[in-house]
């Protein structure tokens, strides 16, 4: 008659049966407490999420703009006067082996405006420059209407206009006319944004000849833009000052525009610290409502803890279940909650026209998080039903 | 420790000797009671309102130690058990049927037999199918997917008793099973009591209904910790 003693294991499904159970009986209380674990986490995830697709989509960018352009610029003399460089310094550039396309832009002082009745100081903020042949192949820019400059377009009165340039004149579409320096040029094309270059989108663009001939030009590049291949940026970057004005290469300032992108983007993924606070404060509030919840709980329900105890159950099983509640309770705030953040991510980035990104370590995150949190909302309360006495069921109601 | 632990006695579902309870307070609740209960018995334990009936009901289920003296159910000295071992024992050994009911409720008659079996180890579809065997024996086989809100009390005490029968238990504890029912559910109850005790069920009744008791083959009288009688007798009405 006399056997070992040993309780037998809970498996798993029961324990999820008995815990799911639980939750069953009091539907409105685990929504309720289950949303504010759900409100932490969403803020979390799409704090994480925006951030992300932000980044995405500087990465993106930065891939098809590509981080082989080089630009350089006149810097100032000894003196401190602006630096001027030599006419021949596009070409010289181009003679470098690995460049493989070079393009430059030269300040003109005329302004453009839309009528001739509009003041001369009016230039808001549209610079007239002119721009050799390959400026606009090398930067990668297409023209949102008309055409580029070309060998015909660049030698008589035609402008193409970048796209703030156009917006700002009101000119959406070539074929209009601007007045320049004191006569009427033909916007033969609106480039789309330029990427790398945004001084570009501010600017009206004339031919290098045409500006020479009717804007007195001096010829002298104020901005040479070159790409090399991939590989051989740091090589060029080296000797393009030298190459630029052999007789005074510091005078000559080298930059990378992609380093400005560059640079957002790891910005962008560096998310915003103030809001990922707020989601986990949101999250230890959520994590305090489904303690307590928890805890009223085992009070209610000490004659169900007493009867299990009766019907064989182990302290360590009370405790388990107590436990199992709670991790369900918080595992449903969490799912809503990725669901909810996720959707958040998904709505801002497809208005933003980003790439939408939940990053998979931020849902492994808020999956341990919500684990974290429903376990020490939990532990204190299963505790609690765990030492009741089994005579709990017998006590009077 | 116990003085009816010979060998001999090994074959009693309960032996208390000299059972002393003292409650937080100084309440004697139990003054050493001894109770030999031997399988196939039907007790009913009576007695006056604070005579210390359920608190010997907590020391034959084993729901609580006693102050003084020694228990054994199922041939287990309990002093020597751990927790967890004495709820491997209620597990196996005991089943218990309460005053209120405590069925989980918006849950099925059949799943809340089943739960009867959940800490013995058995899977799922077995604990269901011998619920229904315990639901089908109590006279429930056509209630097995009500739940407690569409069951009457007399019903709803029986889904109980089948709770506490459904592992087949040495013994069955009663304590005041027909407290919160009219007297013909009460009876059905006992009745039912009854005959699981003649199908081989060892059955302790606990009630302060003498009437109730003087039915029952052999009646333990409780009063002020004390076993005052300890009857045996051919009763007309089995
Ligand atoms: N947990 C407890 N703590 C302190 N005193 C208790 C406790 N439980 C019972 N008592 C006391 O012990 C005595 C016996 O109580 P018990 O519940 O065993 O009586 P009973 O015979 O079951 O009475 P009733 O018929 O009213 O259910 C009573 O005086 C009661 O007040
Ligand atoms: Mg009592």
């Amino acid at each position: 008659m006399k056997t070992a003693l040993a309780p037998a294991r809970l498996g798993a499904d029961d324990v999820l049966r008995v815990g799911l159970g639980g939750l069953r009986a009091r539907p409105a209380r685990v929504v309720l407490s289950a949303l504010g674990i759900a409100i932490g986490i969403a803020t979390m995830v799409a704090v994480i999420g925006i951030s992300s697709s932000s980044k995405e989509d500087l990465l993106r960018r930065l891939d098809r703009l590509g981080t082989n352009l080089l630009t350089a610029k006149p810097g100032d003399t000894l003196f401190g006067d602006k630096a001027e460089l030599p006419e021949s310094a596009p070409g010289m550039v181009g003679r470098i082996g690995p460049v493989t396309a070079v393009g430059a832009t030269g300040s003109v002082t005329a302004t453009v405006r839309r009528t001739d009745r509009i003041p001369d100081e009016v230039t808001q903020g549209i610079a007239v420059q002119a721009a050799t042949p390959d400026l606009l192949g090398t930067l990668g820019v297409g023209t949102a209407s008309g055409s580029r400059l070309n060998a015909g377009t660049g030698r008589y009165p035609g402008v193409v206009l970048g796209s703030e340039a156009a917006r700002r004149l009101g000119l959406d579409r070539a074929g209009g006319q601007v007045w320049i320096g004191g006569r009427w040029f033909v916007v033969v094309g609106v480039l789309r944004p330029a990427g790398l270059a945004p001084e570009i989108d501010r600017s009206a663009l004339v031919g290098w000849d045409a500006a020479r001939r009717y804007l007195g030009f001096d010829g002298h590049p104020t901005t040479i833009y070159e790409r090399s291949t991939d590989a051989s940026v740091g090589d060029v970057r080296d000797v393009l000052a030298r190459t630029v004005s052999p007789e005074h290469p510091e005078e000559v300032e080298v930059s990378r525009p992609s380093d400005a992108l560059e640079a957002k983007a790891a910005a962008a993924g560096a998310f915003t610290g103030l809001l990922l606070g707020l989601g986990a404060v949101a999250l230890l509030v959520g994590g305090v409502g489904v303690a307590n919840t928890m805890v009223v709980s085992v009070l209610e329900r000490r004659r169900e803890i007493g009867l299990r105890r009766s019907l064989g159950a182990t302290r360590g099983q009370v405790r388990v279940q107590f436990l199992a509640e709670s991790l369900l309770l918080s595992a449903f705030g969490g799912a809503a909650g990725v669901v909810l953040g996720a959707a958040v991510t998904t709505g801002f980035a497809l208005w933003k026209d980003w790439p939408p990104v939940v990053p998979v370590w931020a849902l492994g995150g808020a999956l341990a998080a919500t684990l974290a949190i429903g376990t020490a909302a939990g532990l204190y309360p299963a505790m609690r039903a765990a030492r009741l006495p089994p005579t709990a069921a017998l006590a009077a109601p | 420790m116990n003085t009816l632990g010979a060998d001999a006695q090994g074959e009693n579902i309960v032996e208390l000797s000299g059972v002393t309870k003292e409650y937080a307070g100084g309440v004697q609740a139990l003054r050493g009671v001894d109770l030999v209960i031997a399988p196939g018995e039907l007790v009913a334990i009576a007695g006056p309102s604070g005579s210390g009936k359920s608190t010997l009901l907590h020391m034959i289920g084993t729901l609580d130690r006693p102050s003084g003296g020694g228990v054994r159910v199922a041939g287990h000295a309990v002093a020597d058990l751990s927790d967890r071992e004495l709820s491997a024992l209620r597990a196996r050994h005991i089943g218990f049927v309460f005053q209120q009911f405590h069925l989980a409720a918006g849950v099925s008659a059949l799943d809340n037999v089943a739960d009867g079996l959940l800490y013995g180890g058995a899977g799922l579809t077995e604990r269901r199918e011998r619920a229904r065997a315990a639901l089908e024996r109590v006279g429930l086989g056509e209630r097995t997917t009500h739940r407690p809100h569409q069951l009457s009390g007399g019903e709803q005490q029986r889904v109980a008793v089948a709770r506490a029968i459904v592992g087949e238990p040495d013994l069955l504890l009663a304590d005041e099973p027909t407290g919160n029912l009219d007297t013909a559910a009460g009876a059905g109850v006992l009745a039912l009591l009854d005959e699981l005790n003649r199908a081989g069920t060892t059955v302790a009744i606990i009630t302060h209904d003498l009437e109730v008791a003087s039915r029952a083959p052999r009646r333990v009288r409780v009063r002020d910790g004390l076993v005052v009688a300890d009857e045996r007798a051919e009763v007309g009405s089995r």
